[in-house]
């Protein structure tokens, strides 16, 4: 159905935003080349087009950080905790003040919706540095005992999904409570760290108290495993917080986990319909499906499958996927041609195995990543697609007779970071949500966040708290 | 009638695992003497099977257990400070055997460890007080915080301290909703064997604490690796067990808790229960009373 | 196509009784404010320029019910706005006429006259308007009377007591027989005042109840409360009458009225239309905005569209 009132073309203006040809690693307050001098490139995922040329950092580089963090370190965790929320009430005033700018940067980089990056990202970077500046010189009265000490240098690792989201779950919690930090982007999306070190010049941040050292998964490795690093902290896959495991074994770093998720999303028959369509959609669809807590298994009451799943289908046809620039835009690119590749084999699979495959008609752009909304119809939990976590905009809708059954699916998997319960019947909410094994749970909302609100996994999806007093355990001695 | 030293009866110590007491499938037993070499009782040496079985017990027992009342476990927990308190001899006997402690050294580790029970009793319906809570978000939604049972928790129990230590790190694992496989001290196992009479009168559901006698060495491996074993404490394992143990506990991502310098005299903070919790948050939208308009 | 009565008739077994009717209307899907709100809030995100935007404020202007309901409205009001309505912008003629004229009964045959040989229809309130607190007799003869006068379209309203105390057949049974007293001769729009129903799901079951007893339009309120048209109570009637087409084949009306003064929140319930009940709606014919001060608003920025500055308040006619 093509309407007369097509939406024209309405796209944010690139102009707000300077990217420069190159960058360098930051260290101890400098911009520097890697000492093995390797570069690799920066592309947007929706045109392909380099965007820069960025060092990489290798282990003589991980080596040099974590000196300069180290230190750092010993003023930086001596300073009265009411300096120190100065500078980070400093850095999320600054983030404020230049949102635009990086929200235009963040959907260049990673090719999710300024709509989201606009809406959803940056106000949520800004606010979680808010959040923690103000912690900074409470932590006495945290609970967690008088004078709860800093760990020293944290070594922090964060996924391309929402990279300075990450970031800033990761560094305002980190340096509130007196750490010093070395980060590392993804190799996918490292632009907008590179642009916080920026802010932490415009801030004053005293040298070597954030470092930052993009490069890929080997840098990483090597930074978790850097015998003068106190904390390690991960947001990615499942596979490599295992390794991360194993690999701090035995030795004092102390360690927190926020990893993959196949998230069930519970709709009961006396659901309010209309806004757990919208939830199911924000829930798989919000950042392309790119979300470790995605909601990707619909559990629906059988009786009334055919219902939701036609107003479903009607819902999705109201998409509009392209250019992640344009306001309008609801669906934006696949990060990267790696993870188009895997959610691709995925969705292969699952027709394979016999689930009934429907994808919105919609045109895909030549250039770039993309995937059109998907969904599976006919999904058990036999099915890889009810199982593997996708990490793109593909659901399996599944379905259940009784509440216990529901339960009994929806925690059916190994891992345990989110639900979603819908429902008018206020005791069933409760009951329901007791009994999921999830970290997160949202009954008549979805991908819902705050720094105030803890979050993290059960089982395989991690360990540990970021958000809200929680938050500070994995960064104190306690 | 004729001046005869009457011959005591000796106990036959066993498992405890699910509520009963079993003997090692394996059949095997090992000798354990008291602190001067001169032999105690002989106690089951458990295999990789007993310690599969105390698993299946402990998850058969947890979801009833998590779903007991806090208020109810609090009393089962005063319960065994009670049955203890009763059987105080005994463990007095047991623990200077065990140690090499004198009575009046061994009493002080006794009652201890009875006062123990008592403080983590009193914590059951009050730990999620201090550690949930709701969180202001900026929103129209309710947001709570609570703390859940990770659910089955496998506890390398010390080596030395063979009933204070060992009721240190069982009880803070139970009082919020655990179950536990227990593998004792491998050298004074006698006072857990014990222990496990006392739970198994106290009300104390069967399958909720399991206790495996033998070495940490040969059992850990395998419950480390557990995929249905939710956490491990290492507290009983020594550095290099302790972090082969911590690989083998990533496969499936396991809470563990390092060993560390721990004086079991003193009293106990709240990070032993926090180890084994984790934090459920639940959203639900709150707005405005009628259709004003928009809660934005 | 299937025409209200064949939709009456679809739901006849639920509104045999009063506890068959409140059985149904209580069986309706519930409604989350906060997800509604947030789903109406997102929809007001969309950023509709050039082309697009031109195209809104046209079809926005064509589908302007002008309304005066004044108790101080005199035959030269009426004409005035009249006039208007027929030619809104006297310096560009290719600006489109409004649909409606919105007057009291007694002054249908002063705004019939005056808008002979236009395109423009009258629309009156009727029924005891705005409060709705009379007899049936009273609330039907004044129907009739604005008929006879002329009136191409009857905007009445629904006993909110009765609705509130729980009488959902008394409310049924008003609407159907002033849909019978309107016949063919005038379409009917069914104001529900949905500032005192207060909740979403009062609005909901309200839409549904006119749309079974023969409404050509549901409307949103009079203009008289202190809560009137938001996007959120639009978007949940263009979800009612989504979801009645889908089941019954026939297509009702929404007539957002009252607190919609500028282009741009205009043209955000012209993308909640598009992206809920969808493009079917986007006409004159089954959108509506029940508006007066909206109009000059709309010819500012149609005017700004047209030579690329802004306009102001003395290039556009006050009446």
């Amino acid at each position: 159905m093509t309407s007369p009132f097509e939406y024209a073309p309405a796209p944010e203006s690139r102009a707000v935003v300077d990217i420069a040809p190159s960058y360098g690693l930051f260290i101890d307050g400098e911009f520097t080349d890697a000492a093995d001098g390797k570069v690799f490139k920066t592309v947007s995922p929706s045109t392909e087009e380099v965007l820069s040329e960025i060092a990489q950092a290798g282990e003589a580089d991980v080596d040099r950080a974590v000196k300069a963090a180290r230190r750092a370190f010993e003023k930086w965790s001596a300073l009265p905790g009411s300096e120190r929320a100065k500078y980070l009430f400093r850095i999320a005033r600054i983030i404020q003040e230049r949102s635009r700018e990086l929200a235009v940067l963040e959907t260049l980089d990673n090719g999710k919706p300024i709509k989201e990056t606009r809406d959803a990202d940056l106000p949520l970077v800004a606010a979680h540095f808010f959040y923690y500046a103000g912690w900074a010189d409470k932590l006495d009265h945290a609970g967690f005992g008088a004078d709860p000490r800093p760990l020293g240098v944290a070594g922090q690792v964060i996924p391309w999904n929402f990279p300075l989201l990450m970031l800033a779950w990761k560094i305002a919690p980190a340096l509130a409570t007196g750490n010093t930090v070395v980060l590392k982007p993804a190799e996918t999306t490292p632009l907008s760290a590179l642009f916080f070190a920026d802010v932490c010049r415009q801030a004053g941040l005293p040298k070597g108290v954030v470092n930052i050292l993009p490069g890929y998964g080997d840098t990483g490795a090597a930074l978790v495993a850097h015998p003068d690093v106190n904390k390690v902290a991960f947001t990615g896959s499942t596979a490599v917080g295992k390794r991360i495991a194993r690999t701090v074994a035995g030795t004092d770093k102390k360690l927190t986990l926020e990893l993959g998720g196949k998230g069930a999303n519970i709709v009961f028959d006396d659901a309010p319909i209309d806004q757990a369509v919208e939830g199911i959609v924000n829930g798989i669809f919000f950042n392309q499906g790119q979300v470790c807590c995605a909601g990707s298994r619909l559990l629906v009451q059988e009786s009334i499958q055919d219902e939701l799943l036609d107003s479903l289908k009607r819902r999705l046809s109201t998409l509009r996927l392209g250019d992640p620039l344009d306001k309008n835009t609801d669906i934006g690119a696949i990060n990267s041609e790696e993870q188009l590749s895997r959610i691709t084999s995925l969705v292969e699979q699952g027709e394979a195995e016999g689930a009934e495959r429907w994808t919105a008609a919609c045109d895909l752009p030549e250039a770039g990543y993309w995937f059109a909304p998907t969904l599976f119809t006919n999904v058990t939990q036999a099915h890889t697609i009810a199982r593997d976590e996708v990490f793109g905009p593909v659901l399996s809708v599944l379905t259940f007779r009784t509440p216990d059954e529901a339960v009994a699916k929806a925690n059916n998997s190994q891992y345990g970071l989110s639900a979603g319960i819908w429902t008018e019947k206020g005791s069933r909410i409760l009951a329901v949500a007791n009994k999921l094994r999830a970290g997160v749970v949202w009954a008549n909302t979805f991908n819902k966040f705050d720094p105030t609100s803890p979050f993290g996994g059960y089982k395989e999806s991690g360990f540990g708290r970021e958000g809200g007093r929680h938050g500070l355990e994995a960064y104190l001695d306690v | 009638m004729s001046e005869q030293t009457r011959l005591s009866v000796f106990k036959t110590y066993k498992l405890y695992v699910g509520g009963k007491f079993p003997r090692s499938e394996s059949g095997r037993v090992y000798e354990v003497t008291d602190s001067k070499g001169n032999w105690l009782a002989n106690a089951p040496l458990s295999s990789r099977k007993d310690a599969r079985d105390a698993v299946v017990a402990a998850r058969k027992a947890q979801g009833g257990w998590a779903g007991a009342t806090a208020y109810l476990r609090g009393q089962i927990l005063y319960r065994v400070a009670e049955m203890l308190e009763g059987r105080r001899d005994q463990f007095v006997r047991e623990v200077a055997d065990a140690e090499g402690l004198s009575k009046s050294k061994a009493a002080a580790q006794v009652d201890a460890a009875i006062d123990r029970w008592v403080w983590y009793a009193g914590w059951t319906d009050k730990i999620a007080q201090v550690v949930g809570g709701a969180n202001p978000v900026a929103g129209p939604f309710f947001n709570l915080s609570t703390p859940e049972p990770t659910g089955v928790v496998t506890v390398i129990a010390p080596q030395e301290s063979s009933f204070l230590g060992l009721v240190s790190v069982i009880a803070p694992v139970i009082a919020t909703g655990n179950t536990a496989v227990v593998i004792a001290s491998e050298k004074a196992p006698l006072p857990a064997l014990s222990l496990g009479e006392v739970l198994a009168t106290s009300d104390l559901p069967g399958g909720v604490v399991n206790i495996l006698s033998g070495k940490a060495s040969e059992m850990g491996p395998h419950l480390a690796a557990h995929l249905d074993v939710n956490a491990i404490d290492l507290t009983g394992a020594d550095a290099d067990l302790a972090r082969d143990l911590e690989i083998a506990a990533a496969e499936n991502l396991k809470r563990v808790l390092r060993p560390r310098t721990e004086d079991f005299a003193e009293s106990p903070g709240t990070d032993r229960m926090t180890a084994f919790l984790e934090t459920k948050t639940v959203w639900h939208p709150t707005g405005s009373l009628g259709a004003s308009g928009s809660s934005y | 196509m299937p025409t209200t009565a064949s939709a009456a008739a679809a739901f006849a077994d639920v509104t045999a009784s009063e506890s068959t009717l409140r059985r149904f209307l209580h069986g309706l899907p519930g409604v989350d404010a906060v997800g509604l709100e947030a789903r109406a809030a997102s929809l007001g995100t969309r950023s509709i320029k050039t082309t697009a935007k031109a195209y809104a404020i046209d079809l926005a202007i064509s589908m302007i019910d002008l309304t005066t309901l004044e108790g101080a409205d005199t035959p030269g009001k009426v004409r005035a706005l009249a006039a208007k309505a027929v030619h809104p912008d006297p310096t560009d003629r290719t600006t489109p006429t409004t649909a409606a004229v919105c007057v009291y009964p007694d002054m249908v045959a002063t705004a019939k006259a005056a808008l002979a040989g236009s395109d423009v229809k009258v629309a009156s309130v009727a029924t005891a308007f705005p409060a709705g607190r009379a007899a049936l007799p009273v609330k039907l003869a004044d129907t009739a009377d604005a008929i006879a006068a002329g009136a191409d379209e009857i905007d009445m309203v629904i006993d909110r007591g009765a609705f509130l105390a729980g009488r959902y057949l008394e409310v049924f049974e008003q609407i159907a027989a002033v849909k019978a007293e309107c016949g063919d001769r005038a379409r009917l729009k069914v104001i529900f005042e949905t500032g005192e129903l207060s909740t979403y799901d009062n609005i909901r079951r309200a839409s549904w109840l006119g749309m079974m007893a023969g409404a050509d339009f549901i409307k949103t309120s009079t203009g008289k409360v202190a809560v009137n048209a938001t996007p959120a109570n639009t978007l949940l009637m263009l979800e009612a009458v989504r979801d009645f087409r889908a089941q019954t084949g026939v297509q009702i009306g929404v007539k957002p009225a009252g607190g919609i003064r500028n282009t741009k929140e205009a043209i955000k319930f012209l993308v909640l239309v598009n992206e809920t009940a969808g493009a079917d709606w986007l006409d004159s014919h089954w959108f509506r905005f029940g508006a007066s001060s909206l109009l000059n608003d709309l010819l500012m920025q149609r005017q700004k569209m047209a030579t690329g500055h802004y306009s102001g308040p003395d290039y556009v006619t006050v009446d």
